[in-house]
């Protein structure tokens, strides 16, 4: 049996997504930029992808601007965001918790001038509120947050952070990183008081190499690739109409059964939970299950080297990832699982779960079977 | 400038007796297979005593002269220009128009060489040489002849074309793969052995691998690794047969059974015999590593004693005198040490011990040794059989 539980990786793609990506390849193949009758076709494409996700986050079309993923909309919220209100204020406030696609682009504005604030957070990986409200000054100009946690499924209190941001700076942007949480949460950026918000397609069963930014038609950003004029101007290249057509069917498809799914991914959260209570010496990092992203469990096997689990687990076609990057050449602890505050151990041996509607209860006991044969023996085995 | 050949220069010391006809069609082979991962259709010729690549109409100059300084034996790659035989007023023209496109604003001093390989050709060589002497000398009035030591020797051969060259590009020397028989490298993923590898297959050795797989401790990534060093190795060596064998029941076996400092050299133990077994089978005379004394542990005098015991067949070890940054600066130039360092668990560290011996004693290693008479047979079996073999080319 194959169990993939390596969701916020990646997804594998919906069928109906395959098929729209297909036909835009090979049939409705035109330039969108083009006057001819093939380019109206393929822009049609590009209208009602924006359509659909405009619909379901209850925001304008023209606020939509479609990027090549989830690390471009971050990156061109914070440098073309920062680029275009450096007159307003030099300050920046982010998490320790970030995403690289935030968290590297932060530093190189640090690099340019920009002062940077970077908040901590809780043991379960929560972004502090009295820190941000102590961090937020006239002069910041941008906030960046993200939704949804991507190593322990914490949840920030976005609502939260947006009102106290408003409140005492006025003149910044709020943006949230809502790569591991569209789909699974319903997000509505304009009664929340979001301004920039990141979305990925392959972690949607959508293509990879497409997203977008939504962009508060108040907002004013700094376009970072510069060409053909493309969507406005806001971002150059032929459109990826492929990408762009998968993207939205992709969107329509995850909100079709959305309690449904996100309720089935919690209950099977909440099974792999008391499966591996029973496990000796296992700890579950970050929010109650419940009040966690449904779709991420990450758990440290303590004793035993993540990535000595994760090869263990793949050899019986069960998928997860490594909390930490590490090898003998070069130790790379998780910011997230640091910033936590957890022992080097802990750290050392966290694995993380992620789910989709589509994972069976069947894959878990699966999984839970494999693990409690492989977890002693692992740990028979191990570094004296 | 189009050149139309290379001619090939290599060792002609090396080379005397029959062992030159060995010597010339090995390195001919090897470069056929250099060169055949360049676009187009390259002939290499053994003609009269020199060895020549004719390249074709269009070709990437640079690429073929970088594939052929990796074929060992070769000295130098002379670039050629061919003319047409029309007569010596035509010869002359023509060696001068090569100057002139070749070294527009030439003031040094020069010589011409002339060798006739068509004897038939009707001036002798000495006066064809002093002739196209004068013809530069008209064009070039700022240049002049030495003959003995000149800043550019003009070669002009004669066949049934004129062949013009006056550049030597640098070979890498060594001899070519296939004519010293062949060898077993111990390749691990790290500096060291794919360095040893490429030092023994520069004196003519042909190449053969193995490494030491042990999921689920070691990464598909850690063999993808050993497997793109291998590729890089095989540039120079031509193809590699990698062996790959899962050593990982072994390597618990002894961790369960053996006093854990002695680990590694005990499981070394059981890698040279491994590779002997292969090396053995595949017909190789020697095996080869990248140890070096004293770098780690297991490269101790006493240590290298103890893993050398258990072969009969001689270990070479090239890089055994090296400093650690000399090996570096040889990956560097045969452009292995980016993929060296890729931070990948290898088999050697997984279960490493705080304070593994740096002197064991033999007696003591063939005591623990006993301990894992009960299975170990069978276990080496098992590794031996299950081995996966990937040809590397």
């Amino acid at each position: 049996m194959e169990a993939y539980f390596d969701n916020s990786a990646t997804t594998k793609c919906y069928e109906a997504v395959r098929e729209i990506v297909c036909k835009t390849m090979t049939e409705d193949y035109g330039n969108p930029s083009a006057m001819h009758r093939k380019g109206v076709e393929a822009e049609q494409y590009i209208k009602n992808a924006k359509a659909s996700i405009a619909r379901l986050m209850k925001v304008n079309e023209k606020e939509i601007l479609f990027t090549s993923g989830g690390t471009e909309s971050d990156n061109l919220a914070l440098i073309g965001g920062a680029a275009a209100n450096k007159r307003k204020g030099n300050h920046i406030i982010t998490t320790a918790v970030e995403h690289p696609a935030v968290g590297q682009p932060v530093e190189y504005l640090e690099s340019l001038g920009f002062e940077v604030t970077i908040l901590p957070v809780d043991e379960r990986g929560v972004v502090s509120l009295e820190a941000l409200e102590k961090a937020l000054r006239p002069d910041t100009i941008l906030v960046s947050t993200m939704y949804v946690n991507n190593e322990v499924g914490s949840v920030m209190p976005i609502e939260k952070i947006a009102k106290l941001v408003h409140e005492k700076s006025p003149k910044a942007l709020y943006h949230v990183d809502a790569i591991q949480a569209f789909g699974k949460y319903r997000i509505y950026p304009k009664k929340l008081g979001i301004d920039l918000l990141s979305v990925s397609g392959h972690k949607i069963h959508g293509p990879k190499g497409v997203g977008f930014l939504y962009i508060n038609e108040k907002a004013r950003i700094e376009p970072q690739i510069l060409g053909g004029g493309q969507q406005g101007g806001m971002r150059s290249g032929t459109d990826n109409v492929p990408g762009i057509a998968g993207l939205g069917v992709a969107a329509e498809e995850i909100y079709r059964n959305f309690d449904a799914n996100v309720e089935h991914m919690y209950q099977l959260k909440e099974h792999m939970a008391e499966g591996l209570s029973q496990i000796e010496n296992v700890k579950i990092n970050g929010m109650e299950l419940r009040e966690g992203a449904p779709q991420i469990l990450s758990v440290s096997f303590m004793g035993i080297r993540s990535e000595v689990l994760l090869h263990t687990l793949e050899d019986r076609e069960i998928y997860v990832s490594a909390g930490s990057a590490c090898s003998s050449h070069k130790r790379k602890a998780s910011g997230t699982l640091t910033a936590m505050g957890l022992s080097a151990e802990q750290k050392e041996s966290t694995v993380r779960f992620s789910f989709c509607e589509e994972n069976t209860f069947e894959e878990a006991d699966y999984c839970l079977e494999v693990l409690r044969e492989v977890v002693p023996v692992l740990r028979r085995y191990s570094r004296r | 400038m189009i050149f139309h050949a290379f001619l090939i220069k290599y060792a002609e010391i090396a080379i005397k007796g029959k062992n030159r006809y060995m010597f010339e069609d090995a390195l001919v082979k090897q470069m056929r297979i250099a060169l055949s991962k360049v676009e187009g259709e390259f002939e290499v010729k053994k003609e009269q005593g020199r060895v020549y690549v004719f390249c074709p109409e269009v070709y990437d100059f640079d690429e073929a002269v970088e594939a052929l300084q990796k074929v060992f034996g070769i000295v130098g790659i002379c670039p050629v220009v061919i003319y047409e035989d029309n007569g010596f007023d035509k010869m002359c023209e023509d060696v001068v128009s090569y100057m002139k496109n070749r070294y527009p604003d030439f003031s040094g001093s020069f010589k011409v060489y002339t060798r006739r390989a068509k004897k038939s050709y009707p001036i002798p060589s000495m006066e064809v040489s002093a002739k196209l002497g004068g013809a530069i000398l008209d064009a070039f009035p700022e240049a002049s002849v030495d003959v003995h030591e000149p800043d550019m020797t003009l070669s002009v051969e004669i066949r049934d074309k004129i062949y013009v060259y006056s550049e030597t590009i640098k070979g890498p020397g060594g001899m070519p793969v296939g004519t010293n028989g062949k060898a077993m490298l111990l390749l691990s993923g790290g500096i060291d052995s794919p360095v040893a590898g490429y030092m023994i297959a520069k004196r003519g050795v042909k190449i053969d691998a193995v490494y030491f797989h042990a999921p689920p401790y070691t990464s598909e990534r850690a063999k993808q690794k050993v497997v793109d060093l291998a590729k890089l190795v095989a540039k120079y060596s031509g193809p590699i047969r990698l062996h790959i064998v899962n050593f990982t029941d072994i390597q618990l076996y002894i961790y369960d059974k053996c006093p854990h400092e002695e680990l590694t050299i005990i499981m070394r133990r059981y890698m040279m015999r491994i590779a002997e077994h292969f090396a053995k089978e595949t017909g190789c005379l020697g095996m080869i590593t990248g140890e070096s004394i004293g770098q780690v542990a297991s490269q101790t005098l006493h240590s290298l004693a103890a893993t050398n015991e258990v072969c009969t067949l001689p270990v070479y070890r090239p890089v055994i005198g090296f400093d650690k940054q000399e090996i570096v600066e040889i990956s560097k130039k045969i452009d292995t040490f980016e993929t060296s360092i890729l931070p990948f668990e290898d088999c050697c560290t997984i279960f490493v011990a705080k304070h593994p011996v740096t002197k064991p004693n033999l007696k003591v290693i063939h005591r623990s040794e006993t301990k894992l008479e009960e299975k170990i047979e069978e276990l080496m079996e098992e590794a031996l059989k299950t081995t996966e073999v990937i040809e590397i080319s």
